[in-house]
């Protein structure tokens, strides 16, 4: 009998995954759901004894759809996938636990010493070395340590945190448990934002299927969902969160690693950082620290989206150009017309002129330009885009998503918006421009986190303003 | 003495499977949401003595999540996403044709109750915006058409 890949994930059954699984099942085809495979452009996505066919929209015509074999398919073959290599090619579910087990027996200090040496830097934004926070948690003396996942991708143009959390969530699950061995925690949350239904739901049946595998004795887990607010992301806010309060940030130090959730070691991290570390600690931190390009170790789930022909989630090493991304990955824009500005890093990143876009994506060449990695999200314009509307979005977005502790987050979102509004009602503008300058030098200096930090990068680099 | 089944007694126990989980007074009020559509002061009232807090600390809870909503929404309840993504695929326009076409604006409802318009930032569908949900089933690729008919 034929075997039928259907991706059950939250984009491809929104574009009839589950109708195309029982009219599959029916013709005769074992049918397994899979997760996503991460080329979005090509969803409904199946994969029918080894060749894939997508968009696929109508099974009578299928060879229409035909892309090629699956594991030659270039889209794929091309790729770096050290998270990815499980997601969207089995049943999420069918997981053999034995190397995880095997893993669990291994000497903290020394795997500690792996991720020193992989030089994985955190994927959520910030690009803090992990294995800074791994011995500082571990370091601490504590009769209660955390892990916790933060779950709450917020950034527009990012679904890396989605994708693998539906389609492989035990990547997920042996990346806490590690961690927790080598830091000595034995409890761990993850963070997930209300707007991920299906992954809550896919997560929350993982957590259960290993509960039953008898792979959290040692180490309990639990899912946690948010209830809608972008902030929730900044870890300290997340805290505050998941302590049931308000997520007002707070000040740091203390850091999170000495002094986290109820005041215990916490090691947080993203989902992708997490899930890393089962690649570091299978293949060595050396092997994974031969990836990428200089500090920028390893590989990074760059998720093209916005107006791009090929939206997909490519995993690859640090290193490569955002042209090739997305000329040759993302095959230019959705519309067709030349691009006019890419934002890089979610909604407090930059936004890179056509003459930028020759910058390698490594954190390094990132802030030399004045932007960031952040968790990977690349958001295509077309040269349709106009940036003043973005600039007064970037203010507005803060405005909306403050979380109100700190006076130049505040305030200066609220300003920065009205004199956004100002400047263009203006003939001339140079006045409001000064203001716009003044604020973004206060908001960065002296906003107590990265809130209202970074909302001066979309808002310069939108505006031209050094 | 509470009735059984009584609304009292159903956020009660809402409120009370939550109060030693881990931000379980966000649970908990996510949960009223769940099962009244929205929450009223005589919710918080409840909530914020089952976890002993006061009501005030409740109601600056629910005022902080956009989940934790005051007013009940319209019987279909659109929402559409407005960010980066979603507006660099005509986000902003999507959502001026469907609020034109309902007759609200965004972060409205109809006064007869039928129809809700609601902002999101963002669904992770970044790929294929602009993109909504409608009665929290997810819409790819969303148009007018999709949303209001």
């Amino acid at each position: 009998m034929s075997v039928a890949k259907v991706p059950r994930e939250t984009l491809a059954i929104a574009l009839g995954a589950d109708e195309l699984a029982s009219e599959l099942a029916q013709a005769g085809h074992e049918v397994v759901r899979t997760g996503s495979c991460g080329l979005c452009w090509a969803e409904p996505m199946i994969d029918i004894d080894g060749i894939a066919y997508g968009p696929v929209t109508d099974l009578a015509d299928l060879e229409a759809a035909r892309l090629g074999p699956v594991d030659t398919l270039p889209d794929l073959a091309r790729q770096e996938r050290r998270v990815f290599d499980r997601c969207g090619r089995a049943d999420p579910f069918d997981y053999d636990p034995a190397w995880l087990c095997s893993q669990l027996e291994r000497d903290p200090v020394e795997m500690i010493g792996e991720i020193e040496a992989s030089g994985l830097r955190g994927r959520g934004g910030a690009g803090f070395p992990a294995h800074i926070k791994w011995r500082t948690v571990h370091d601490t003396p504590a009769d209660q340590k955390y892990v916790i996942v933060n779950a709450d991708e917020g950034d527009s143009g990012t679904f890396a945190d989605r994708l693998i959390m539906e389609g492989d969530p035990f990547r997920l699950i042996e990346g806490m448990l590690l961690a927790g061995r080598a830091v000595g925690a034995d409890k761990g949350i993850v963070y997930l934002r209300s707007e991920y239904p299906l992954a809550a739901e896919i997560f929350a049946r993982a957590i259960a299927s290993a509960r039953n595998m008898g792979l959290l004795e040692a180490f309990d887990m639990e899912l946690f969902v948010g209830a809608g607010a972008y902030i929730c992301g900044e870890e300290t806010s997340l805290l505050e969160s998941l302590e049931g309060k308000r997520g007002e940030i707070r000040a740091k130090p203390p850091v999170p690693a000495i002094a986290g959730l109820f005041g215990k070691p916490t090691l947080v991290h993203n989902v992708i950082t997490l899930c890393a570390v089962p690649d570091i600690l299978e293949s060595g931190g050396a092997n994974y620290a031969a990836l990428g390009v200089g500090a920028s170790t390893g590989t990074m789930t760059f998720q093209l989206a916005g107006n791009v022909k090929k939206g997909a989630l490519i995993e690859l090493p640090f290193g490569v150009s955002l042209r090739a991304l997305i000329e040759d990955w993302g095959g230019g824009t959705r519309s067709g017309r030349p691009v006019g500005a890419v934002q890089v890093g979610g909604p407090l990143g930059a936004y890179l002129k056509d003459e930028q876009l020759d910058t390698p994506m490594t954190y390094e060449a990132l802030a030399a330009i004045g932007a960031g990695v952040g968790h990977g999200g690349i958001v295509v314009f077309d040269e349709t885009v106009d940036l003043v509307l973005q600039a007064h979005y970037a203010f507005a977005f803060c405005a909306h998503e403050s979380c109100g502790k700190c006076t130049p987050c505040r305030i200066g979102a609220v300003r920065g918006k009205e004199t956004v509004e100002a400047f263009m009602a203006s003939a001339q503008g140079d006045d409001e421009l000064a203001i716009i300058r003044d604020l973004c030098d206060v908001m960065e200096q002296a906003s107590l986190c990265q809130m209202g930090g970074m909302t001066p990068i979309p808002v310069r680099s939108a505006l031209g303003l050094k | 003495m509470l009735e059984p089944g009584s609304e009292e007694t159903r956020v009660r126990d809402i409120a009370t499977v939550r109060v030693d989980q881990i931000g379980g007074t966000i649970a908990a009020l996510s949960d009223v949401v769940r099962t009244f559509g929205h929450i009223e002061r005589r919710h918080m009232e409840i909530v914020a003595d089952v976890f002993n807090l006061t009501v005030a600390e409740i109601r600056g809870i629910v005022s902080f999540y956009s989940d934790l909503r005051t007013e009940p929404t319209g019987k279909r309840h659109i929402r559409i996403c407005q960010a980066e993504a979603c507006q660099s695929v005509g986000g902003r326009e999507l959502t001026a044709a469907t609020a034109s076409r309902l007759g609200i604006g965004l972060g409205e409802t109809a006064a007869d109750g039928s129809v809700s318009l609601e902002a999101v930032y963002c669904l992770g569908l970044c790929t294929s915006g602009p993109s909504a949900t409608v009665d929290g089933r997810a819409v790819p690729f969303a148009t007018v058409e999709a949303l209001t008919e």
